[in-house]
């Protein structure tokens, strides 16, 4: 394999495992800018990761698995907002208690309905949202420099990695051009500011956490039947927190949250890569380097290194009208 | 503009009652405010004003009674039915979002669809029409968090005359504000009157309901006792029946006697967390047997110079001097033991621990006296007793040294703090907003307690951006502006002379 083989095969892989960051970290971007801290992204992408796979594997359609993670992910949130919104508990006491349920659930159902030490069958083909050739791919393959990017990094991806990227301008729109992404941007601010306007804080900061659950479920769906064919025990490892650091890393910003999730993607991909391979002077360097860099980059961010990160600022404090 | 007008009232609440669990915040309220008119409440804090508004505005439901507006019954029953009955109110503290624009800010709430461009236009043109009638200029696009709070608090009744409101209740709006400002807003007050609106103003400065109401109501522990026209009472009156006794508003004082410095700055500069100079090379003394009185709008300095002398926060450059001896950067328990006691600015944030029993805050910082324990261990008895004695000789209420610190008033709260300052016989005492949101009875006596502290030969440093109370305690006034020390006054010095060099336009 030349370098320029190896680079675009390291972007297809960069792509490949920003998908689920994107959609989780948007998630995040919703409920983070209405006030409401997700730690429980993690748990909400396992659970409808879970609920995807059992669905596809028992319909065979990987649109109605789609809707399971979908559904369940929007319960989670749900959920997370009975305790922190009507409740007014505390938001990461409720997300990390949502990340120990689905984490716990998922195991034992698995093993109750499956028996296969919390995994589930191998789902059929056709279940699974399978890679779309776009026109052209192959005829290009052989193209110099383009060919190669076409055939291996734009096209052969499946349908949910079109929307992932679609849903970026997508909730742009929905924060900057809309009534709701108006309000909702005001709500994580400060929320008296949007009661004494005769809005609900309560029903504005649900809504927020269904458009969060909404994008989570495709998160799920995405690392279940659209990476892999199967609900593995644990399957996402990790990556909510990742997208949380990205969401942070981002500023809250949607545009800018793509390009940190496909930075910490790249990250990822390129942690694969070395796996086992030698570096000139220092020779084999640990993976665990790889995979927490991008905690290390996020820390480096919040301690003020690239300009300052500042959180919404009602993030994290239940609302109770003043006395 | 007068009650006999034959029109109907704007507002007329009838019996409105309301309780919040023991505390009978509003008791069968009857209020008229008449059309076109500027209409004050007056009453000291916790007389149950705010709740009064916030049921006007929705924002609580009375448990009983009835709202009326130009004659017919509303039941209003959330912001959103108040906004739509034409009330529009001006908070305390502004409902704004910092970091959206002004016109962001007003058109929250009232976008005029589900997509924000068409609204956008229009409200550009409503905020232009606004602007030419009213005379309130405001940038439509600057971001609120770099406007100053006398613009900011512009937006805010913008934001309720673009909602049509033609009531307008403003809740202590001046504040926050430099005496110029407060003047601003007057003169729009006056405009919006003029043209029709009628405005409630929520205040317990008795000077403001002088200068610009019509008719004034007086509220007194959840009932409204008085209502009169503005030009037939006097400050004196109202005073009374604000405390239902007749008070003292100035503070009797003989002559200081002023000794030798007890306390010096020399060319202190404080910076905040950010790198701000907040203190700019900063010099004064205080002498035993004298108060000094910082005056300032709030912001200009005057917390970090008294952070920086009580030991909270480190001095950037510059000495602080007790006694001559050089002690910034010092830890506040050896400031203590040298005898500098410190009532800071606010007791909730600094002075007291809410959730302690009032005899815990009796000995706060002072835990570590062998009267209060020995070998790490506390004895509880002597604390209590103590705080007993306290509580008797400072007249806190209820006399309960177990009940929960957050379950006294402010007033009490802050004698608590007080008392636990002074009863140490300090050489030096800071004091910061000593009555802010604090009731005129105790007002009174922790003004009292002051100017014994300096007739008994104390060094008092003062920080107040109540005017009125630095004129009246001070023997010598230093006006901060920007972080420096921008002159030195008399207190008999005139209260626009001071206004104006406190705004920075004067020295």
């Amino acid at each position: 394999m030349d370098n320029y083989e190896i680079f675009v095969s390291m972007l297809g892989s960069t792509v490949r495992l920003s998908i689920p960051l994107i959609f989780t970290a948007l998630a995040g971007l919703f409920s983070e800018r209405a006030g409401i801290f997700d730690i429980g992204l993690e748990g909400k992408m396992l659970a409808s990761a879970f609920a995807a796979a059992c669905v596809a594997y028992a319909t065979g359609n990987a649109w109605l698995g789609l809707l399971a993670g979908i559904g369940i992910s929007i319960l989670f949130g749900l959920i997370h907002g009975f305790a922190s919104i009507t409740n007014r508990g505390n938001q990461i006491v409720s997300g990390v208690a949502l990340n120990f349920v689905a984490a716990g659930l998922t195991v034992v159902l698995g093993q109750a309905w499956f028996s296969q030490g919390g995994r589930t069958p191998q789902v059929p083909n056709g279940a699974r949202f399978d890679p779309i050739i776009l026109p052209g791919a192959e005829a290009m393959r052989h193209v110099p420099i383009i060919g190669p990017l076409y055939s291996q990094v734009i096209s052969g991806n499946n349908i949910l990695t079109y929307i992932a990227f679609l849903m970026v301008p997508l909730s742009w729109w929905v924060l900057y051009r809309t009534r709701f992404g108006l309000r909702l941007r005001a709500v994580g601010e400060n929320p008296g500011a949007v009661d004494t306007a005769g809005i609900s804080v309560t029903w504005l900061r649900y809504r927020a956490l269904i458009v969060a659950g909404f994008l989570c479920g495709f998160s799920g769906a995405y690392l279940a039947i659209a990476q892999s064919a199967a609900f593995i025990n644990n399957m996402s490892a990790g990556k909510g927190y990742i997208a949380l650091a990205a969401l942070i890393f981002a500023k809250w910003k949607p545009v800018p949250v793509m390009f940190a999730c496909l930075l910490f993607g790249f990250l990822d991909a390129f942690a694969n890569f070395m796996q086992g391979k030698q570096l000139p002077l220092v020779g084999e360097v640990p993976v665990q380097i790889f995979q927490a860099l991008p905690y290390i980059l996020t820390c480096v961010l919040l301690a003020g290194f690239i300009g300052v990160a500042r959180p919404p600022k009602a993030g994290g404090v239940p609302y109770t009208k003043e006395r | 503009m007068s009650l006999d007008n034959d029109k109907k009232p704007a507002i007329e609440l009838v019996g409105i009652d309301k309780r919040f669990g023991a505390v009978h915040a509003n008791r069968d309220i009857n209020l008229t405010v008449a059309k076109g008119s500027i209409h004050g409440i007056i009453g000291e804090n916790g007389a149950g004003k705010s709740t009064l508004m916030s049921i006007l505005y929705g924002f609580y439901q009375a448990d009983a009674g009835e709202i009326r507006i130009s004659g017919a019954p509303v039941a209003i029953r959330d912001s959103q039915t108040a906004i739509s009955a034409g009330i529009g109110m001006v908070h305390q503290h502004f409902m704004l979002v910092e970091d959206f624009t002004v016109l962001e800010n007003v058109m929250l709430g009232a976008e005029g669809g589900q997509l924000l461009r068409r609204g956008v236009a229009s409200a550009r043109k409503e905020l232009k029409r606004l602007e030419t009638d009213y005379g309130l200029d405001v940038d439509p696009d600057a971001l609120i968090e770099e406007l100053p709070v006398g613009s900011q608090q512009r937006v805010e009744i913008l934001k309720a005359l673009y909602r049509g409101a033609e009531i307008l209740i403003l809740d202590e709006p001046t504040g926050v504000l430099t005496p110029a400002e407060a003047d601003h807003l007057f003169r729009i007050l006056q405009v919006l009157r003029d043209q029709g609106k009628t405005i409630i103003l929520i205040t317990h400065k008795l000077r403001e309901i002088m200068a610009i109401t019509d008719t004034v109501s007086v509220m007194r522990r959840g009932e409204m006792v008085a209502t009169r026209k503005t030009k037939e009472t006097t400050v004196e009156e109202l005073a009374e029946l604000m405390v239902g006794r007749r008070v003292l508003l100035r503070v009797e004082k003989g002559e200081a006697n002023p000794g030798a410095p007890l306390l010096s700055v020399r060319n202190l500069t404080v910076k905040d967390g950010r790198g701000v100079t907040m203190v700019d090379d900063v010099s004064f003394d205080v002498h035993a047997g004298e108060i000094v009185g910082i005056a300032g709008v709030a912001g200009n300095g005057q917390s970090e110079l008294l952070e920086a002398i009580a030991g909270i926060r480190k001095p950037f450059s510059g000495d602080i001097l007790i006694d001559g001896k050089p002690v910034a950067g010092v830890d506040p328990a050896r400031l203590r033991a040298l005898g500098l006691a410190h009532i800071p600015e606010d007791r909730h944030h600094m002075g007291l621990v809410l959730k302690f029993e009032e005899y815990e805050n009796s000995i706060l910082g002072y835990h570590r006296d062998p009267r209060y324990g020995r070998g790490g261990l506390l004895d509880l008895d002597a604390i209590r007793k103590d705080a007993e004695e306290k509580i008797a000789k400072y007249d806190i209420r209820p006399p309960n040294p177990r009940l929960k610190t957050a379950n006294f008033s402010g007033g009490n709260q802050q004698k608590i703090v007080v008392a636990r300052e002074i009863e140490r016989d300090p050489k030096m005492l800071l004091v910061g907003q000593p009555t802010r949101g604090v009731d005129i009875g105790a007002i009174e006596f922790i003004h009292r307690r002051i100017v014994e502290m300096r007739d008994a030969g104390k060094a008092v440093l003062l920080v107040s951006v109540e005017l009125d109370e630095i004129r009246a305690l001070s023997d010598r006034i230093l006006v901060m502006f920007a972080g420096k020390v921008v002159g030195e006054k008399t207190p008999d010095a005139g209260e626009q002379t001071l206004g104006l060099m406190m705004a920075g336009i004067a020295a």
